[in-house]
């Protein structure tokens, strides 16, 4: 083995850990959900490839997407789709997006002590047809929320959707609808805007977003190309 | 008193070689029967990059025959692709012990294959899932396979191309390189390679990416091989030399020009 700057032997080490990045946004109206993220995964300063998608369709009204480390984000959507699977069987019908959101932090909690390096975000359809979105953090604290992003470009995209689409307290009473008041072409504007500039600051966001708008119609995917620098 | 203090006995710990029977030869080891858990912390002869593109008729494959052992040209001929079955290549890096238990893995699933005897083979995408879930099992045990590997293939018209690295993460891609080669073969895939090569060009531009690391990366050398998936099957070539060339001034006469110097 080499002897290092530092005079002794250096020997290789590993973490089990790696972020390879991305941004994911979403945004609910009153009968629409959109949600979108970037395609770029990186390893440090290197770019692995421009074209990894960190989208995942749970069920026609349900899709969650993953920033942090690649192989717990698939992991995790592994396991909710077998879980998935297994509650379709039982119950004869598609996982309703609250159901899984629940499912989704137990799922995260349940790794509390060697957690999923995974920032999730749910969107999509709620019981009564309106637009949703569940903000996590990595070991399973979630709330429902009108618009939210996570991610490398969080610190960046959130301040931008705050200003633009400031939202109630959920504490106030009476209760005021978590959804914004954008119309679909309005949020799908304000997402690739906010892509648009956080691939301007953020290296680890580019290359290409992929957005998918659920609304009433069911459930479709547009791709904008972003700056691959 | 005179003696153990009052109280149980102190529990038996059983060593490795002591015999059950009392008074048979064989006693007391020093070594206790579950020794400490063996992990492979850091990786002792391991080969260097592994290079794959995709191209008109399927997946090419390369990679150098050098496993080193630390910065020691250890082994010269360590053949480092590997057949999985009719439409599945592997190609690996990292940990070559790690890399041959890889292999009896999957030696143990072609032949199961085989034993079903329906001519059925599991697909290069499904290969490719499976190492995932071997590494990434791995990282969870704390206990890693110290690889990256490239796991290339051709089924029903559909090209493959994709790594798998030590911890589990993975990605497919038109062009990948594992190691050195991410940093000094992708960026040259990446302004020449296109999918719709010919086999000639696509061998030449690995052959160009193998030379460039055989120049810079000191844990290479230009002793190569480079594979062929189509959908006719598979062709590893034999180990063959890179020219290289090493007659320039600059590497004759390095300080030349250079006042004052050594």
């Amino acid at each position: 083995m080499d002897k290092g700057p530092h005079g002794h032997v250096e020997r290789p080490s590993w973490s089990p850990y790696d972020n390879n990045g991305g941004t994911a946004v979403a945004v609910a109206g009153e009968d629409y959900c959109v949600i979108a993220a970037d395609t770029r995964m990186s390893t440090g300063f290197s770019i692995l490839t421009r074209d990894h998608t960190k989208l995942f369709k749970v069920s026609d009204k349900c899709v969650l997407a993953s920033a942090g480390f690649q192989a717990d984000a698939k992991t995790l959507q592994k396991t909710l789709d077998a879980r998935h699977q297994q509650y379709q069987h039982k119950h004869n019908k598609e996982i309703s997006c609250p159901a899984m959101a629940q499912l989704l932090s137990n799922t995260l909690y349940y790794k509390r002590f060697f957690p999923y390096y995974t920032f999730n975000l749910l969107g999509g359809l709620d019981n009564e047809g309106k637009g949703c979105v569940y903000t996590y953090d990595a070991i399973g604290s979630y709330e429902r929320t009108g618009y939210s992003c996570q991610g490398s470009g969080q610190q960046l995209v959130m301040p931008v959707l705050d200003n633009q689409l400031k939202s109630a307290s959920p504490l106030v009473l009476p209760a005021v609808s978590s959804a914004t008041p954008l119309s679909e072409a309005e949020a799908m504007d304000l997402i690739k805007d906010t892509f648009a500039s956080a691939g301007e600051r953020d290296i680890y966001t580019g290359d290409a977003v992929e957005i998918i708008i659920i609304n009433r119609k069911g459930i479709r995917k547009e791709v904008l190309p972003l700056k691959k620098d | 008193m005179l003696g153990p203090a009052p109280g149980p006995p102190a529990a038996h710990v059983p060593y490795a070689g002591e015999s059950s029977v009392p008074g048979a030869a064989g006693h007391k080891f020093d070594v206790p029967v579950d020794g400490p858990a063996k992990h492979t912390n850091d990786p002792y002869v391991t080969g260097t990059s592994v290079l794959g593109i995709k191209y008109k008729d399927g997946v090419l494959i390369a990679a150098d025959t050098l496993a080193s052992y630390g910065s020691t040209i250890r082994y010269k001929s360590i053949e480092r692709l590997h057949k999985v079955n009719d439409h599945t290549l592997l190609g690996a890096s990292g940990e070559i012990s790690d890399y041959q238990y890889i292999s009896n893995l999957l030696e143990e699933l072609a032949t199961d294959d085989f034993n079903h005897d329906d001519g059925l083979q599991l697909n290069p995408k499904e290969i490719y899932a499976y190492l995932t879930r071997v590494l990434y099992n791995r990282r969870n045990k704390f206990d890693p396979l110290w690889n990256s590997l490239v796991i290339g293939g051709v089924k029903n018209g559909k090209s493959f191309l994709g790594v798998v690295g030590m911890i589990g993460a993975a990605y497919e891609d038109d062009h990948v390189a594992t190691g050195f080669g991410n940093h000094l073969a992708r960026p040259i895939f990446r302004s020449e390679h296109r999918p719709d090569m010919t086999e000639d060009e696509g061998v030449a531009l690995l052959e160009k990416c193998l030379r460039v690391l055989y120049y810079r990366d000191k844990q290479s050398i230009n002793k190569v091989q480079v594979a062929k998936v189509t959908e006719k099957g598979i062709e590893i070539s034999r180990p063959y030399a890179l020219a290289s060339e090493w007659s320039y001034q600059a590497f004759v006469d390095p300080t030349k020009g250079a006042e004052g110097s050594w």
